[in-house]
């Protein structure tokens, strides 16, 4: 059998700027190249499913109902992101919402309002499927009642093209914590997969320590990792801290998209977490994904039509994010 | 005169005896909590008063928290808190600081619009 360890452009994740948000592909080369079909039959048959190429969509904290200070955008970056991914050459199979879609108030009926505004807008994305987790704005005042009202369960798993995607809610008990009950699920539901799975987790906030004292963590976030440690392709998708981060732990790759309405500066340099300021004449600096590309061993920039979009570009090399869902194995 | 003399010593003879007998015979626990410091912390939308507090590192204290609205949160990873605190109750907890410096301690229990800027400062002193 052919050794496919060293084919590493077989395996990268092709990101690619939106501006906002942040794009995945899974797996294009293997779109392109025809000698892929021994790994893919091996996984299919140690997964349960064949594996196909696909792109998928991160979308965070677009805190529908907020108007400022800083960011007097309202709703203009998450309608803008919305064009954007309309506008992609071709249309990802599936979009993440990783929380904090609307911004909370005490008053139930203006935040079914807002609830209601961020579907209308939601559902302008002419994608495959679109799926939610909330954040702390969307169910940390209720228990998440109103939440689960306009959008279902607040966690569950769903299949796609081979890779297992799992929901966590660690915002509706208000404190930073997925839960007991949830734990248990989460148990169960990762024993019907090989520990081949690939498998991408989404939930508000990091399961991991970036900065306590600013509320990113999930207290009871060591406890997922481990019901996660023994399967091999982990990646996890978070929002909550309205900035990029990138972070790897074990056998499990971290990943936060930017906000769709103010960042926050760096953690490991401001003392304070408060909003970075608005600039006017760049009114979606700071906001959105960030560009992640690699194409045969090195970094490359793709192009798109986007106009008023001030992107932070950090190019990588190497990357392994979609190695992270799919690791290659020696055959 | 002489009689309310009479009258007074054994009863003052009897309480110090048994004030004597208690002393020696009272828990080692009771009688350290007694010499506990004590401070009492107030958590309200958005703000904990006192909002800084200074201890000394390897001094035991007892926090006393309690709402004056919502429940809310007492959080600070370095001090294992990890508290909730909820209205009509007072939850207590103890620590004893190991190492000096200025630490954030925050409300972790989601309190409403502006609960990601609640925080107070804990100063540990050598």
């Amino acid at each position: 059998m052919k050794n496919v360890t060293d084919r590493r452009q077989f395996l990268t994740m092709l990101g690619t700027s939106l501006g906002i948000g942040v794009l995945y592909t899974a797996m294009p080369a293997a779109a392109a190249s025809g000698e892929t079909s021994e790994f893919f039959n091996f996984l299919g048959e140690a997964n349960g499913e064949r594996p196909r190429p696909f792109s998928f969509v991160q979308l965070s904290d677009a805190h529908v109902g907020f108007n400022g200070p800083p960011d007097p955008l309202g709703t203009k970056a998450f309608e803008h992101a919305v064009e954007l991914i309309n506008a992609l050459p071709q249309s990802p199979d599936l979009v993440l919402f990783t929380g904090d879609l609307t911004h909370d108030t005490e008053d139930k009926d203006v935040h079914a309002q807002r609830m209601k505004q961020f579907l209308e807008i939601s559902k302008r994305m002419k994608v495959g499927k679109v799926k939610y987790v909330p954040g702390e704005h969307d169910a940390g005042l209720d228990g998440g009642a109103l939440y689960r009202e306009f959008m279902g369960e607040s966690y569950y798993s769903f299949d796609h093209a081979g890779v297992h995607f799992i929901a966590l809610d660690n915002v509706s008990r208000a404190k930073p914590e997925v839960g007991p009950d949830q734990l248990a699920w989460l148990k169960k539901d990762l024993a019907r997969f090989p520990k081949t799975a690939p498998i991408v987790v989404f939930t508000h906030r990091p399961l991991f320590d970036l900065k306590p004292e600013w509320e990113w963590f999930t207290s009871d976030g060591d406890d997922v990792m481990n019901l996660l440690a023994p399967y091999q392709n982990v990646t996890v998708l978070y929002g909550h801290i309205h900035r990029e981060h990138d972070h790897t732990e074990g056998n499990a790759r971290h990943l936060a998209s930017r906000s769709l309405i103010f960042a926050f500066p760096d953690p490991e340099q401001a003392q304070d977490k408060k909003p970075l300021p608005f600039d006017k004449d760049h009114p979606f600096r700071n906001l959105g994904g960030r560009l992640i590309k690699e194409v045969e061993g090195h970094a490359s920039v793709s192009s798109f039509p986007i106009d008023q979009v001030q992107l932070s570009l950090r190019e990588f090399h190497e990357i392994n994010g979609v190695q992270q869902i799919m690791k290659p194995i020696h055959l | 005169m002489k009689n309310k003399l009479k009258t007074i010593r054994p009863i003052h003879l009897a309480t110090a005896v048994i004030a004597l007998v208690l002393a020696v015979s009272t828990p080692r626990s009771v009688r350290a909590d007694e010499s506990v410091k004590t401070i009492d912390i107030t958590a309200k939308r958005f703000e904990f008063s006192p909002n800084q507090i200074t201890l000394k590192k390897g001094e035991t204290v007892k926090l006393r928290l309690t709402t004056a609205d919502v429940t809310h949160g007492l959080f600070q990873r370095a001090f294992k808190i990890d508290e909730v605190i909820e209205p009509g109750k007072t939850t207590e907890v103890t620590i004893t600081p190991q190492t000096a410096g200025t630490f954030t301690t925050i409300c972790d229990h989601f309190c409403g619009v502006n609960h990601g800027s609640m925080k107070m400062t804990f100063v540990v002193t050598e």
